[in-house]
């Protein structure tokens, strides 16, 4: 049978998630067409705010990229504008001539951005905010110009100056309301909202109306001017006053429009072949402008396109929540009350919190809730159930723990507590609809881990991204059993929502061998990180693919880069390492050469039993490394998030007491761990007896020599926190001192977090845990072991060799400009 | 009008990193970022005269090696809660060659 065909106007978030959904239920129904004016791919339309404020990319926004069209077979024309519907003939047109016909057609045409018809609208520098290329078009002024103002005090407004704050403007947001978000919060909850903002840095004109936009010499808008007549400087004048259904075409084609185009319950229009469905459509008199509902009509469409005929639209109860990171606001309702409605109210200015509940016939009419909103689900909830609370109505404003099954609740609970204690029906995500119980099922039976594989399997957390915190805690606690750790909740930095863990376990278990496939995986919200997870990456991939990660040298710190540790004048220090800090009369004296030879300001014994170098040019480095490695050094890696030192005490040889070799057990243990990268910086220490005068107890892995043989001791620390070392086992030869060694310096590579010294380590996983790895289980340790033993073979290179062998000299090399 | 000196061609920084020009004026931080863009610094910072072009740059911005503060790479201000500013000094990239002017751009109190 011939397949039917289906063109799709509008490329937007309404109509491919029709698709989707189609595709879903009748993949092979259809050849599908699909038009869309802007060049892009479908995006996610909401994530703009998040792009315009840099903590996403354009990339990371798209969600269907060319090849999923390609991948469905569906023919996609980007950068066309459909201009004419020929209904009898039953084809479409764009604007370059492209024709398609269709069997049935579906309109998902978005809304334009509402431009005030104020004097001077259409200069330069005057944008909605609405696609890529208005912020494309703020990002560009925001690195030129210094004064933005956003007209409208609404989501899109404060989100459209959030971002320009977060670029480096001075935003002033202009409204014409008597607080902001009226339309959403109650004057209380607003008031606290801009206290938030203002703290932030934007400045607030509310009750002002725009009488112009004043043209600057240049032509481009320099300033808005009010009714009242002051003025308000602006090279950048955002519009975000409201949005208009775009039914332009849908009503050249003589479809019926009324503030949208009218479909029925099917979302079917006035001609039966054609539907529509998004921000264009007006349903029983509602156009809405938001995506939960926007999905529902979807759902019920594709349902229909794909014949099964039973879903029906009936309208959306919509809820609001703001996306500026760090601010929580939820509303949904009849929030301001009015007559023959009762309010409960809680108000705590001092921890900025605000909830306010609207009862109405002892139902729950409408919330507001500012500050703590983990509730907000289950007041919505209530509310589109019609639940009778009058039997819990005085515990309602605590929220859903306090009442019935959870038990014995006291004070508020923290957000795990009150989130195990929902019921499976709760919704989680309310953009996608998506309950507690769907999540958990997901994770459990597709055995999911980060928390973009939630995201791919259940769109939970998938649009807006608000309820992305509720999605990790139900992430964290479902696969908390086999994670007995604990991974801490905290992301690894700024730029990611990702703890150390799951990092950690993504690499490994992706098989993300690249920082930017890293980066690009895990949802980063940089292009290129930052200075905290740079550094974390790179040495996470380092330790998951040695020998075959390439080090990247940009992400090290400089100390790290340059091989030498960075003074207070920018000079640098040279530390050679002397193994088991043991050294020949020759060693001495090619440092003493190396010091006249490169007039160095100073030199010291160090506390790591071996001589450092001050005050050294970066530029003279490469040189005096090529003298120090002809006398037969090595970095002492002094300055790295690496294995330090095996300080010594005389021992057997010498020392009265000495009942082991102790020294060259720590010539032994260095030259096994040189040049290790680590999580943070590592030492060991070996002494002769239990005098202890290398202070093996409090190092990171430290031997006591004794009779029968070699106490092991491990997670000490010298530093700002002293810990004594903890006892991990007594061991009879050099060769277990050795292989135990290696089996637990790889434990700790393998999974502390970087910068995570083995004393906070030890303590976080606990002694037993140690102990199991590296003492009881014989394959476990063996297998450490060996796989430290490989790590070393491309470690063991010392990075002067390579450095003074002329590769990378010219990090160290400055440019001579001579005008 | 500005004296334009070609001092490097876009290669010769790394990526994501920096070099440093050694000039009449003093040591000037030559910055090139994920996209490829070029700045220019002097190469101290507010805070206490770290050398700006030893630090991470990621973004647009680089963080002092010696403390730690955030200096925006386009104006040279450090990111609040500190405050300060390092000079900023024009500079042109055309067809992958990198192009200073030693007059540091108005505006900056430490310039
Ligand atoms: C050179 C040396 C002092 C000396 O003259 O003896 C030294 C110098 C520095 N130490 Fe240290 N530490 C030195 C031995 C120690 C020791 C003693 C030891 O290793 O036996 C300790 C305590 C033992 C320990 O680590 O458990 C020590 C605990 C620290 C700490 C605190 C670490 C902690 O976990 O609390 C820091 C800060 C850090 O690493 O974040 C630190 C950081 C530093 C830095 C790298 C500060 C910096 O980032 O610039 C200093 C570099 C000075 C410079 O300009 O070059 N240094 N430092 C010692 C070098 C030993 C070596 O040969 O490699
Ligand atoms: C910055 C911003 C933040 C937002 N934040 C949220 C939020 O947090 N939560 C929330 O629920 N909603 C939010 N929204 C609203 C949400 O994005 C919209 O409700 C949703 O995108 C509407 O989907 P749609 O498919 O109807 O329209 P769109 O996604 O706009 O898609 C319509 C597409 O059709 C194209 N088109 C129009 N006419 C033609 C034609 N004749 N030919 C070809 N192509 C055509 C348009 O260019 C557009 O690409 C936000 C919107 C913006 C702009
Ligand atoms: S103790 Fe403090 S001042 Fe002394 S070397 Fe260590 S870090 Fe520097
Ligand atoms: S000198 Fe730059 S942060 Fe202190």
């Amino acid at each position: 049978m011939a397949r039917m065909k289906l063109v799709l106007v509008g490329n937007g978030m309404a109509g491919i998630r029709t698709l989707e959904e189609l595709l879903k239920s009748a993949p092979d129904m259809y050849d599908i067409t699909v038009f869309g004016d802007e060049p892009h791919p479908n995006y996610n339309r909401i994530m703009l705010s998040p792009v315009l404020a840099g903590e996403q990319t354009v990339e990371q926004i798209v969600l269907n990229g060319r090849d999923w069209y390609a991948g469905h077979g569906i023919a996609l024309h980007t950068g066309k504008r459909v201009v004419k519907i020929d209904r009898g003939n039953r084809f479409v047109e764009a604007d370059d001539g492209t024709r398609a016909s269709y069997d049935r057609l579906l309109l998902a045409t978005g809304s334009k951005p509402f431009i005030l018809p104020v004097p001077g609208a259409d200069l330069d520098g005057v944008v909605g905010f609405r696609d890529i290329a208005d912020v494309d078009h703020m990002i560009r002024a925001s690195a030129q110009y210094k004064h933005a103002v956003v007209i409208g005090g609404g989501l899109l407004g404060l989100e459209a100056a959030n971002g320009l704050k977060q670029r480096g403007m001075e935003v002033s947001v202009v409204h014409i309301g008597d607080w902001l978000l009226e339309r959403q919060l109650d004057e209380p909850a607003a008031r606290l909202l801009q206290q938030n903002l203002e703290a932030k840095g934007l400045k607030f004109l509310l009750r002002k109306q725009t009488r112009e936009l004043v043209r600057g010499e240049s032509g481009r808008v320099c300033a808005v001017q009010f009714k009242d007549g002051e003025t308000a400087p602006a090279d950048l004048v955002v519009m975000a006053v409201g949005i208009r259904p775009n039914t332009a075409l849908a009503e050249s084609a003589g479809l019926q429009c009324q503030r949208g185009i009218v479909v029925n319950d099917t979302m079917q229009t006035f001609d039966p072949r054609i539907y529509a469905v998004g921000e264009c459509v007006n349903h029983r008199g509602i156009a809405y402008g938001l995506v939960a509902p926007l999905f529902e009509q979807a759902k019920v469409c594709a349902n229909h396109l794909a014949e099964h005929g039973v879903g029906i639209y009936r309208g959306s109860m919509t809820s609001t929540k703001l996306k500026v990171t760090g601010i929580d606001l939820f509303s949904a309702g009849n929030f301001m009350g009015g007559e023959g409605t009762e309010e409960i109210v809680f108000q705590d200015p001092g921890r900025g919190a605000y909830k306010k509940l609207v009862l109405q016939d002892n139902k729950l009419a409408g919330a507001c809730l500012y500050g703590d909103t983990l509730d907000g689900a289950w007041y919505f909830e209530l509310m589109r159930d019609g639940t009778d609370v009058s039997d819990f109505r005085d515990k309602l404003l605590f929220g859903r723990h306090h009442i019935g099954d959870s038990g014995a609740g006291g004070g508020l609970g923290d957000e795990k507590t009150r989130l195990l204690a929902m019921p499976d029906s709760a919704e989680i995500c309310g953009c996608n609809g998506v309950c507690k119980g769907d999540i958990v099922k997901s994770i459990r039976d597709k055995k999911l881990f980060t928390l973009d594989e939630v995201r791919a399997h259940t769109k939970a957390s998938a649009s807006c991204g608000s309820c992305t915190g509720l999605v990790e805690t139900l992430l964290a606690a479902t696969v908390g059993g086999d994670y007995s750790t604990a991974p801490s909740k905290k992301p690894l930095c700024g730029c990611t929502e990702h703890t150390h863990d799951e990092i950690r376990a993504a690499i490994a278990e992706q098989g993300l061998k690249t920082m930017a496939d890293t980066m690009q995986a895990l949802g980063w919200q940089t292009p290129d990180g930052c200075n905290k997870c740079r550094p974390a990456l790179n040495y996470y991939l380092l330790c998951a693919w040695p020998g075959e990660y390439r080090d990247d040298a940009q992400s090290r710190f400089i100390n790290e880069r340059a091989h030498g540790n960075i003074q207070k004048d920018g000079s640098f220090s040279v530390v050679p390492r002397m193994f088991g800090g043991l050294c020949t009369p020759a060693e001495l004296r090619a440092i003493a050469d190396v010091a006249d030879k490169f007039q160095v300001p100073e030199m010291k014994v160090t506390g790591g039993q071996r001589i450092d170098l001050f005050g050294v040019k970066k530029e003279d480095l490469p040189a005096m490394w090529q003298d120090l490695s002809a006398a037969g050094f090595v970095s002492g890696h002094a300055y790295g998030k690496a294995m330090r030192t095996v300080k010594t005490c005389v021992g057997a040889k010498w020392c009265r007491f000495g009942t082991q070799d102790s020294t060259g057990l720590g010539v032994k243990l260095e030259e096994l761990t040189w040049g290790s990268w680590m999580p943070h910086k590592f030492k060991l220490a070996v002494s002769g007896c239990p005098r202890n005068c290398a202070e093996a107890t409090i190092k990171d892995f430290g031997v006591v020599c004794v009779d029968s043989g070699y106490e092991l001791h491990i997670g000490g620390n010298g530093g700002i926190k002293v810990r004594v070392t903890d006892l991990l086992c007594r061991v009879a030869t050099e060769e277990e001192v050795l292989e135990y060694c290696a089996a637990f310096t790889q434990l700790y590579r393998e999974e502390a977090h970087y910068l995570e010294r083995t004393a906070p380590w030890v303590e976080r996983v606990g002694l037993a845990h140690v102990k199991a790895r590296v003492v009881e289980d014989e394959a476990s340790r063996k297998a450490l072991a060996e796989r430290f033993r490989l790590s070393q073979e491309p470690a063991q290179v010392d990075p002067w060799k390579e450095r003074t062998e002329g590769a990378l000299t010219r990090e160290f090399t400055p440019i001579q400009v001579s005008a | 009008m500005t004296d334009w000196i070609e001092v490097a061609k876009l290669e010769d920084i790394p990526r994501q990193g920096a070099r440093v020009a050694r000039t009449a004026v003093g040591d000037i931080a030559l910055f090139r970022t994920l996209d490829d863009q070029v700045f220019a610094l002097r190469d101290q910072c507010p805070h206490k005269g770290g050398p700006l072009s030893q630090g991470i740059v990621s973004g647009h911005k680089v963080a002092c090696p010696l403390h730690d503060w955030k200096i925006a790479l386009d104006t040279g201000i450090a990111q609040a809660p500190d405050e300060g500013c390092a000079a900023r000094y024009p500079v042109r990239l055309e067809n992958g060659v990198v192009r200073l002017s030693l007059s540091p751009d108005e505006g900056c109190p430490n310039g």
